[in-house]
């Protein structure tokens, strides 16, 4: 990112996968981001518009089957996404948007093709996973505890090139033992909707990796603080 | 307009009735509930179809949709009393149990309006056979249990495809409502208004994106699927008529949503027979629904409750809620929905400025919520804490629904 322009985030598709206050993460990132004197300019990109290619950081959220297997149709044919990629910009995919990153899903029980951005696939699940989720995230990225809450029926499976994101403490995440997948600047997770909103650290993490800082000031986080040791203390 | 007159119940149905009236009466006398759900249930063991029984012989007027079912069936019960006694669900006991407890208790009235859950909707219109079925509005409302939104417009269209007799009462400002109501037989639509756009803006006939302009108009990009011409509208906070006779309608409820609730209510009952100027005086009478909207003076406060359950309630809590210290409460308990997530979707942005003050058992995921909003705060341990730390004068409470029931509870279950 040059340091005259505007951070740019871009919220994939929220006409279609935008089920449990996804629009959370942006907010929080553009909140963080601003609080550090960073300036945003936040994209919303409609499943009928192009997919901006030169932006900073994409989040795709999370969505009912009918709506997410239309966004992986549009999201392969658009192409966009996948140079971004190309070009180490950062994703935060959620839940249905997670899952699509892999090379296939279940929606309306058939299969279909994801965008092939991370090393997984997925399929059903025995029962649906409801509620809380909580993990030991990867030591590598240097984060305290994820905590959040999933709602999917699918399960993931992730191949050796994604490595998961947390170890699994409470819930059952891609399949009970680990949760969620990370490789280079793409993070997926099963903490559904508003995840950064939990995972304040997670949300810097991002911004870090898109803007290149080492580090990024601190900001007061009493509030954020105190939400995640009542989630975790559940 | 002559009353119908109800056939005589079967004795198996009577017996049924009896001990489900009983079994409320206990559950009241015992503290253990208002009685409206496990009498139904007690009954409905004995006689499987007790509902329709009881629905039998009885003019039938069902109110649904995720916001307004409850306070709109309270005003289209109203209207309807023109005509004579009618029964209704009023505590908002809204599935099957609930409806036959309340029509045993009724006894063999001419008339009932039922309030129901948006899933139980096809279920109460095989057994009652109602005359009209009002639809309100579909949207997200605790997604960690139930349906998405366009499975609800399913289920609903597939019930009027299984009930082509019943005159529908339907929002035309909702597209998903406009879906499952398109081709029913008979409707009467009604410009009800619908802030909240997040559940429609894909079209559910055929997926492309629906547009839309000016305050109420939309219209689907890839298919024929379009808003309505409603028959009643709302221009000027007068309800207009199909007649395009303009109405004052003075409410003691706040809001435009209720002027809305107020001209479904009209159009359902005038299918009824009920004339606008006689219903208008019964409406004016209704001053607080099972607890909402209700005014409450404690400790020189006047306190006012609003229930919002789901983000489009939020934002139609934001248009009724004054200038006021304002307290909001947020649980996340069985009948809430344990997720919060929907906190983000609601901008908390029109009480910017006010004196906010927070509480309830999910309390800091509001404040995470409010922070990244820009929304200053105050965070207090109980709603009696809020209440001392706000001056003499009005205080504007929002709550969701296990919070508000918390909150009525304290003020000796306010109705």
């Amino acid at each position: 990112m040059s340091t005259e322009s505007a951070l740019r985030i871009v919220w994939l598709y929220p006409d279609l996968l935008s089920t449990y206050g996804d629009r959370g993460n942006l907010l929080v990132l553009a909140h963080r981001a601003e609080r550090r004197g960073i300036a945003v300019e936040p994209i919303e990109v409609r499943s009928d518009q192009r997919v901006p290619e030169s932006a900073d950081i994409y989040l795709i959220g999370g969505g009912e089957d009918g709506p997410q297997a239309l966004a992986a149709q549009r999201l392969i044919a658009d192409g966009g996404l996948h140079r971004a990629v190309a070009r180490r910009a950062v994703v935060l995919a959620v839940c249905a948007g997670y899952q699509l990153m892999g090379s296939s899903f279940f929606a309306k029980g058939a299969k279909c093709g994801g965008l092939q951005l991370l090393d997984l696939y997925s399929d059903r699940g025995p029962s649906r996973a409801v509620g809380e989720l909580a993990g030991d995230v990867d030591l590598a990225l240097g984060l305290p505890k994820l905590t959040g809450f999933e709602n999917h029926g699918g399960r993931t499976h992730l191949g050796p090139s994604a490595t998961p994101l947390a170890r699994v403490t409470t819930g059952v995440g891609n399949d009970g033992a680990t949760e969620g997948a990370w490789h280079d600047t793409v993070v997926g997770t099963y903490a559904h909707g508003p995840a950064l909103s939990r995972n304040p650290a997670l949300a810097d993490l991002l911004l870090r990796w898109a803007t290149g800082a080492d580090t990024l000031s601190t900001v007061d986080d009493t509030w954020p603080d105190r939400l995640r040791a009542e989630r975790l203390g559940v | 307009m002559t009353d119908p007159v109800p056939p005589p119940l079967p004795l198996r149905t009577k017996l049924a009735s009896t001990v489900s009236r009983g079994a409320a009466a206990l559950s009241r006398a015992t503290g253990r509930g208002d009685g409206s759900v496990i009498g139904g249930r007690i009954g409905l063991m004995i006689d499987p179809n007790l509902l329709a029984h009881l629905a039998a012989g009885r003019k039938v007027a069902l109110i649904s949709g995720t916001n307004g079912k409850t306070t709109t069936t309270r005003l289209t019960t109203a209207a309807i009393g023109v005509l004579g006694d009618v029964a209704t669900n009023s505590y908002g006991a809204n599935m099957p149990t609930g409806h036959t407890s309340a029509l045993a208790k009724a006894g063999r009235t001419p008339y009932a309006v039922l309030e129901v859950d948006e899933k139980f909707l096809a279920r109460v219109l095989a057994a009652t056979s109602p005359l009209v079925v009002g639809m309100l509005n579909l949207s997200r409302d605790q997604l960690d249990r139930f349906s998405e939104v366009a499975m609800m417009a399913q289920l609903w269209r597939d019930a009027l495809v299984a009930h082509p007799a019943v005159h529908v009462v339907a929002n035309a400002d909702d597209p998903m409502v406009a879906w499952a109501a398109q081709h029913a037989p008979e409707v009467t639509w009604v410009a009800a208004g619908q802030r909240w756009h997040d559940d429609s803006w894909v079209c559910p006939e055929c997926g492309a994106h629906i547009e839309r302009a000016g305050e109420s108009d939309w219209w689907c990009t890839g298919c024929t699927l379009r808003r309505p011409s409603p028959q009643w509208t709302i221009k000027d906070g007068l309800v207009v008529d199909p007649a395009g006779t303009a109405h004052e309608v003075s409410l003691q409820l706040p809001g435009r949503v209720n002027l809305a609730n107020a001209a479904t209510a009209l159009a359902v009952a005038s299918v009824f027979g009920v004339p606008v100027e006689a219903a208008l005086p019964r409406l004016a009478q209704v001053a607080s629904v099972a607890g909402r909207y209700a005014t409450v003076v404690r400790d020189g406060r006047t306190i006012r409750l609003l229930l919002a359950k789901n983000p489009a309630g939020w934002l139609e809590a934001f248009d009724m809620a004054e200038p006021a210290p304002t307290l909001l409460s947020i649980n996340a308990r069985d009948p809430d929905g344990l997720d919060t997530s929907w906190l983000f979707d609601v901008d908390f942005s029109p009480v910017r400025g006010r004196d906010v003050l927070i509480t309830g058992d999910r309390a800091y995921d509001l404040a995470v919520r409010l922070e990244v909003n820009g929304v200053a705060f105050r965070h207090v341990r109980s709603f009696a804490e809020g209440v001392a730390s706000v001056p003499p004068g009005r205080l504007e409470v929002i709550a969701n629904y296990t919070a508000f029931q918390d909150i009525r509870a304290e003020l000796d279950r306010v109705n």
